[in-house]
């Protein structure tokens, strides 16, 4: 019942969100780059989030600020599930030296506190909001890796594999037809948590400004100026962390619900 | 046991290697030149030149690896472009700092997500159990940096009980906040797939008073895996302490990076990179050699 609840909550304000990020344009009632106020003004009538210290309208930023945040998460996810399932299938399908040197590698990349690393490459290169879905997807891939090496080790020495390669399928066709549909499941189940792990850290790179760049609006260079307006200003702080929030939260509901009804062990 | 310690302790050298060759070269591979940031664009080339020599980056950058390489196995990482300070002296200087803040919130997670994992497994469905699982849920969806903004909003700047910088109570329950939900969530796995196992049913069968099930002989075996999870998390921790230490302006090793990334103030970037990636490794080794020791079915030697 409980249970229900959660993923009808979640599934609602998702739908929600990307519905609304999606007509952002048809939606805002102002253009979110725009000074439409010559003051910082708490939410009204009139601006449904109030404005920022720069007088623009924070709803709008907001609807806006979805679509990038949304996007990024989306795109660095597909980016990490493409790294971690080729080095995954491949350590785990062939084993031996290459597994040995994939895995080696996965323990260099996961010895790094990773929002570090992601910190000092998005330094070093121009920060805009290609850089930031690859940076976030090139550095959080090593779960999805380890976990299809897992599934693969298991399933490469069920009978139907060896069927197939007595029939004389090549490796690439057992590969990614044979095997990787067996092993969709938790690649689902992972890449939906892993989405809740790259808004968080888009929040979080383009909170300390090496992010999404202003003027254009992303949930977390929302907050990025919050910080010096903390007394005049709170709302500037609190609505862009709750839309965070609970998007990420729905994002987790969802997945735990799918690893539930797919039957995949955490 | 202690051919499984030389063994891994082996491991190190390749591990670190590859650290330092990855920040090294995303480092330096990237476009501009960190003179840029600290020498006025007016200054005569000929001096320029003198200082970019002095720091060593008119090599080709595998001798510039070279050359560092050589040093930090000597632990000496050079100086910072910033105070010219050795970078050693400034994190001997910052590491305690960092250290004040993350063991205490490492003690705290473990005092408050044991029990409550616990609790919540041999209480399933209870309210209690879907509080907290609720409230684990939302501890790992909120973002650090945030949390530790609304606490300082709270606090400080509406309440005026804490300072907002130069304390250290809310960055410390930042901290504790951000890393307790993933513990408590796993504690209440592990405790619920002991409660699962047939030697429960056993313990239960034979007439042994519940309380004496639980404490004696579920929650020993599911401690275990939490050991596992003390070394994993590490990184994390390490993590939460660039941003929460950032916000906070708390003087640790974490904020020291930060200003360093802006800066392109290389020798310290590398110098916290080899020094939390060791600890990283240290630690999940100190974690796996517990678990050995604990967990008499694990046995690390091959036969």
């Amino acid at each position: 019942m409980r249970k229900n609840k959660a993923l009808l909550f979640a599934a609602i304000v998702l739908t929600g969100f990307v519905l609304l990020a999606i007509f952002a344009a048809w939606i805002a009632p102002y253009n979110p780059e725009e000074i439409v106020s010559s003051q910082t003004l708490a939410p009204s009538t009139f601006h449904l989030f109030g404005t920022d210290d720069l007088g623009r309208d924070l709803f709008s930023r907001a609807l806006y600020g979805a679509r990038i945040s949304l996007t990024v998460g989306f795109v660095a996810v597909v980016i990490s599930v493409l790294i971690g399932t080729l080095f995954g299938a491949l350590a785990g399908y062939y084993g031996g030296a290459i597994d040995l040197i994939i895995m080696r590698f996965v323990d260099v990349m996961l010895a790094f506190p990773s929002i570090f690393l992601i910190l000092a490459i998005q330094a070093m290169l121009t920060p805009n909001i290609y850089n930031v879905m690859v940076v976030i997807g090139a550095t959080s891939w090593m779960g999805v890796a380890r976990l299809v090496r897992g599934e693969f080790l298991r399933i490469r020495e069920l009978q139907y594999v060896e069927a197939a390669r007595a029939i004389g399928c090549s490796d690439f066709r057992i590969i990614f037809r044979h095997i990787l549909p067996n092993a969709q499941a938790p690649i689902i189940v992972a890449a939906t948590l892993g989405m809740a792990g790259a808004i968080l850290t888009e929040s979080a790179l383009s909170f300390l400004g090496l992010g999404v760049q202003p003027p254009t609006p992303s949930w977390g260079n929302m907050l990025m100026d919050s910080q010096a307006y903390m007394f005049d200003a709170p709302w500037m702080a609190i609505i862009p962390g709750i839309l965070i929030l609970v998007t990420v939260l729905s994002l987790y509901f969802i997945g735990e619900a799918l690893r539930e009804k797919l039957d995949v062990r955490s | 046991m202690r051919n499984y310690i030389l063994k891994r302790l082996l491991q190190l050298i390749p591990l670190l290697l590859g650290i330092s060759l990855i920040s090294f070269f995303v480092m330096h591979l990237a476009p501009g030149d960190p003179t840029a940031m600290f020498i006025d664009p007016n200054v005569n080339p000929v001096e320029l030149a003198r200082v970019r020599a002095n720091w060593g980056l008119d090599q080709p950058i595998y001798i510039q690896y070279f050359i560092w390489l050589k040093n930090a196995i000597m632990l000496d990482f050079g100086r910072s472009y910033t105070t010219g300070q050795p970078v050693i002296t400034e994190l001997a200087e910052r590491l305690p700092m960092t250290l004040l803040l993350m063991i205490p919130a490492f003690i705290l997670t473990f005092l408050i997500a044991i029990p409550v994992g616990v609790i919540s497994a041999v209480k399933k469905n209870s309210w209690f159990d879907k509080t907290f699982t609720f409230l684990s849920f939302a501890g790992m969806a909120i973002p650090t940096f945030w949390l530790g903004l609304m606490l300082m909003l709270v606090f400080s700047v509406k309440l005026h009980w804490l300072p907002a910088i130069g304390n250290i109570t809310l960055p410390l329950i930042t901290m504790v906040i951000g890393s307790l939900a993933g513990l408590t969530r796993y504690q209440r796995a592990a405790m619920l797939e002991v409660l699962n196992q047939d030697f429960i049913r056993t313990a239960r069968a034979k007439g042994l008073p519940e309380r004496t099930v639980i404490f004696k002989h579920a929650l020993r075996n599911a401690l275990i895996p939490i050991v596992t999870i003390i070394g994993l998390s590490l990184p994390d921790l390490f993590g939460g302490a660039f941003i929460i230490e950032t916000i906070f302006a708390w003087p640790g090793m974490g904020r020291l990076g930060v200003q360093s990334i802006f800066q392109r103030n290389y020798p310290v970037i590398m110098g916290i990179v080899m020094l939390s990636a060791f600890l990283i490794i240290i630690g999940n080794l100190l974690a796996d050699i517990c678990y050995g020791s604990v967990d008499p079915r694990i046995r690390y030697e091959k036969k």
